[in-house]
C-alpha cells in the first residue's frame, strides 16, 4: 500500500516537473499570439503595402504615416556601427584568447569580461549620451547631440564580449589533432589560427556573430537614450534617428490608451522586431548545433 | 626569407594585438566607471538614498527606486526560481532525448535571446491588460520572472548535468525512489551552481528597464509601495503588489533624459547605486563558484 502511494506521489511529481518545464512552450505562444493579435488589428486600418512601403513613420502626429522602414533604417543603423566594432574586436580577441593567452590570463581576464556584460544597458546609454557624443564631436563638429554613431560604437562594445565568448568556446573545441598538423608542416601560430582552426570552428563563429547582430537590434535603452527619437529614412550616422525599439520606448511613456491606432502601431512594431530576431536565433541555434555535431 | 620574417611579425604582432583587443573592452569599462564616478560622488550620500525624486536636482533621491527595485527583484525570485529549477530537473533528470525535449530547448534557446521589450509587451497584453494587475509591482516581477526563466533553466541544467552519474547510482542502489534522488542528493550538490546562476540572472533582471517601462511603470512616484509587514493585525499584507513602483534603471533613465544638467549628476548617482548592487550580486555569485569549484572533487 505504502508503496503504491509511493508510486502515485513519483508521477505527480513527474507531471509537475514536465508542465513547468513546457510552460516555456506557453511563454513563446503567449507572446506570439499577443503579437499577432494586435497586428491583426492594426493591419484593419492601415495597409500591408502602406507599412512595407512608405518612407515615412509618423503615427503620433496628425499627418499619419505608417512606413516600418524607416524605423528599421535606424535600427540597421546602429546595428551595423554597432558589429562593425564587436565583430573585429570581439573576433580577434577570442583568437587571442583560445589560441594564443597562456592558461593564467585566460582564467584572470574571462570573469573580467563578464562584469563588462553584466553592466546594465541604460548605464551605457548614459556613457554613449554625456561622454563618447561630446568626445566625438570634438572630432566631427557637425555631429548632433543625438545620433546613431556613439549608440552604435557604445552598443557595440557591449556585444563585444558575447562574440568573444561564443566564438572562444568555438576555437577553443577544434581538436587539437588540426594544430599539431598545421604546426607540423611549418606554419606559425599566426597561419594554424587564421587558416586552419578558424574555418573549422567556422559554423559556431557565425552563430555567435549572429546572436550579436540579433542582440543590437534588439536593445533599447542605449538607442532610446542616446540616439534620438526622430523617425527618418537615413544613412548618415550623424544625425538623430529612431529604431523600432526606441519607437516602443517613446510610445509606453506617454499615456496611450489601449485600443487606439497608437497603442497597435506598437504591437506591428514589436512584431517585425520579434520575426527579425526569431529567424536569426533560429540560424544561429542549427548553426550552433551543427558545429557541435561536427567536433563533439 | 623574406616571407619567413613576414610570418614571423605577423605571429609576434598578434600577441599585442590580440591583448590589446581583449583589454580594450575592460579599458571602456574602467573609463565609463571613472567618468561616472566623477560625474555623480558629489551627489551620492546619505540624503540621496532617503530622498524621493524631485523636481529640484539638488534636492532628488532615489529613494522609491532602489525600494521598487529591491521589491520587484524578490518576487521575481519567487517566481522565477521554482519554476526555473523544475523544469530544468524534469529536462536533465526525467526526459527522454526525443522530439518533444528537443522542442523545448530550441524554444528555450530561443526565448533567452528573444529582445527584452518584448516581454514588455507580452507583460502589458497578458499582465497589466488581461489579469488587471495595472502597472503594479506583481505585473513587473511576472515580467521580469519569464524574462529571466530561461536563463535560470539553462544554468541549472549545466548545473544538474556536473553532477557525476555515480551519485545516482549509489542512491538508486540504497533503494531510493527517482525523486528521493533527486531531491536529497542531486538537488543539494547542484545547489551553489544552481544559486550562482539565479543570482547572476536577477542582476540581470535589476538591470532591465525597458520592459518595465513597456508595461507603463512610473517614472515619478513619490511614494512606497505598501509596507509587507505592519504592526497592526494581521501583521502582513499583501497589498503592496498591487500599488504603482519605479525602480533605479527607470529612475535614472528619466533623469537621464533631462535636459538640465542638475538631473545628469542624479542620474551618474544613480547608476552608481544601481551599479553597486548589480557588482556586489556578481561578486557572490563568481565567489561561490570558485569556492564550491574548489572544494568539491568528484
Amino acid at each position: 500500500m505504502h508503496r503504491n502511494l509511493q508510486k502515485i506521489k513519483e508521477k505527480a511529481i513527474e507531471k509537475a516537473l514536465f508542465l513547468s518545464a513546457f510552460f516555456s512552450v506557453f511563454i513563446t505562444l503567449g507572446i506570439v499570439g499577443v503579437l499577432i493579435f494586435e497586428t491583426f488589428e492594426f493591419f484593419k486600418e492601415v495597409s500591408v503595402f502602406d507599412f512595407l512601403t512608405d518612407t515615412q513613420w509618423t503615427p503620433l502626429f496628425a499627418e499619419k504615416h505608417f512606413g516600418i522602414m524607416t524605423l528599421f533604417a535606424g535600427t540597421l543603423l546602429t546595428t551595423v556601427i554597432a558589429m562593425s566594432v564587436s565583430l573585429p574586436v570581439g573576433l580577434i580577441s577570442a583568437i587571442y584568447l583560445s589560441e594564443y593567452a597562456s592558461k593564467k590570463i585566460r582564467i584572470a581576464i574571462k570573469p573580467a569580461l563578464e562584469i563588462l556584460a553584466a553592466v546594465p544597458t541604460v548605464v551605457y546609454g548614459y556613457f554613449a549620451l554625456l561622454f563618447v557624443t561630446p568626445l566625438l564631436q570634438k572630432v566631427i563638429p557637425e555631429l548632433s547631440g543625438f545620433n546613431s554613431l556613439s549608440s552604435g560604437i557604445v552598443m557595440g562594445i557591449m556585444i563585444i564580449p558575447i562574440i568573444s565568448s561564443l566564438s572562444e568556446d568555438a576555437l577553443h573545441s577544434v581538436p587539437m589533432s588540426l594544430r599539431e598538423g598545421s604546426m607540423a608542416l611549418g606554419s606559425t601560430k599566426f597561419q594554424t589560427s587564421i587558416k586552419v582552426i578558424l574555418p573549422a570552428a567556422l559554423s559556431g563563429v557565425a552563430a555567435s556573430f549572429i546572436l550579436g547582430i540579433s542582440r543590437a537590434i534588439g536593445e533599447t535603452m542605449i538607442v532610446a537614450i542616446a540616439a534620438g527619437q526622430q523617425p527618418r529614412l537615413t544613412l548618415n550616422p550623424l544625425v538623430p534617428v529612431e529604431t523600432i525599439t526606441a519607437y516602443i520606448v517613446q510610445v509606453s511613456l506617454g499615456d496611450t490608451p489601449a485600443g487606439t491606432l497608437e497603442y497597435k502601431t506598437i504591437f506591428a512594431a514589436g512584431m517585425s522586431l520579434f520575426v527579425v530576431t526569431f529567424g536569426l536565433n533560429m540560424v544561429s541555434y542549427f548553426l550552433k548545433k551543427r558545429f557541435r555535431e561536427v567536433y563533439e | 626569407m623574406n616571407n619567413k620574417l613576414k610570418n614571423k611579425l605577423y605571429d609576434k604582432s598578434f600577441y599585442v594585438v590580440g591583448l590589446f583587443a581583449t583589454l580594450f573592452g575592460l579599458i571602456v569599462l574602467l573609463t565609463l566607471l571613472i567618468d561616472i564616478t566623477i560625474d555623480g560622488f558629489s551627489r551620492l550620500g546619505w540624503q540621496f538614498l532617503t530622498n524621493y525624486p524631485s523636481r529640484k536636482p539638488e534636492a532628488a533621491g532615489v529613494l522609491s527606486a532602489w525600494v521598487g527595485t529591491v521589491w520587484v527583484a524578490a518576487l521575481t525570485v519567487v517566481v522565477a526560481f521554482p519554476l526555473g529549477v523544475s523544469a530544468a530537473t524534469y529536462l536533465e533528470e526525467y526526459s527522454k532525448k526525443n522530439w518533444l525535449r528537443e522542442f523545448i530547448e530550441i524554444n528555450i534557446s530561443n526565448l533567452s535571446a528573444v529582445p527584452s521589450i518584448i516581454y514588455g509587451l507580452l507583460g502589458l497584453q497578458l499582465f497589466v491588460r488581461g489579469l488587471n494587475m495595472d502597472r503594479s509591482v506583481i505585473a513587473g516581477a511576472m515580467t521580469l520572472a519569464i524574462l529571466v526563466l530561461p536563463l535560470i533553466i539553462i544554468s541549472t541544467r549545466e548545473a544538474i548535468r556536473a553532477i557525476p552519474t555515480t551519485i545516482r547510482e549509489a542512491s538508486y542502489a540504497l533503494g531510493a525512489t527517482k525523486w528521493q534522488t533527486i531531491r536529497n542528493q542531486i538537488l543539494p550538490a547542484a545547489m551553489p551552481t544552481i544559486l550562482t546562476g539565479t543570482i547572476l540572472a536577477i542582476s540581470r533582471a535589476i538591470g532591465e528597464a525597458s520592459p518595465l517601462i513597456t508595461i507603463g511603470a512610473l517614472t515619478y512616484v513619490a511614494f512606497l509601495p505598501t509596507s509587507p509587514i505592519s504592526l497592526e493585525f494581521p501583521y502582513i499584507s499583501l497589498k503592496g503588489f498591487f500599488d504603482p513602483f519605479s525602480v533605479l534603471p527607470i529612475q535614472i533613465f528619466n533623469w537621464v533624459s533631462r535636459p538640465q544638467k542638475g538631473f545628469w549628476i542624479d542620474a551618474a548617482a544613480g547608476i552608481m547605486v544601481l551599479l553597486i548592487i548589480v557588482f556586489f550580486m556578481n561578486g557572490i555569485a563568481t565567489y561561490l563558484r570558485y569556492r564550491y569549484e574548489k572544494r568539491i572533487r568528484w
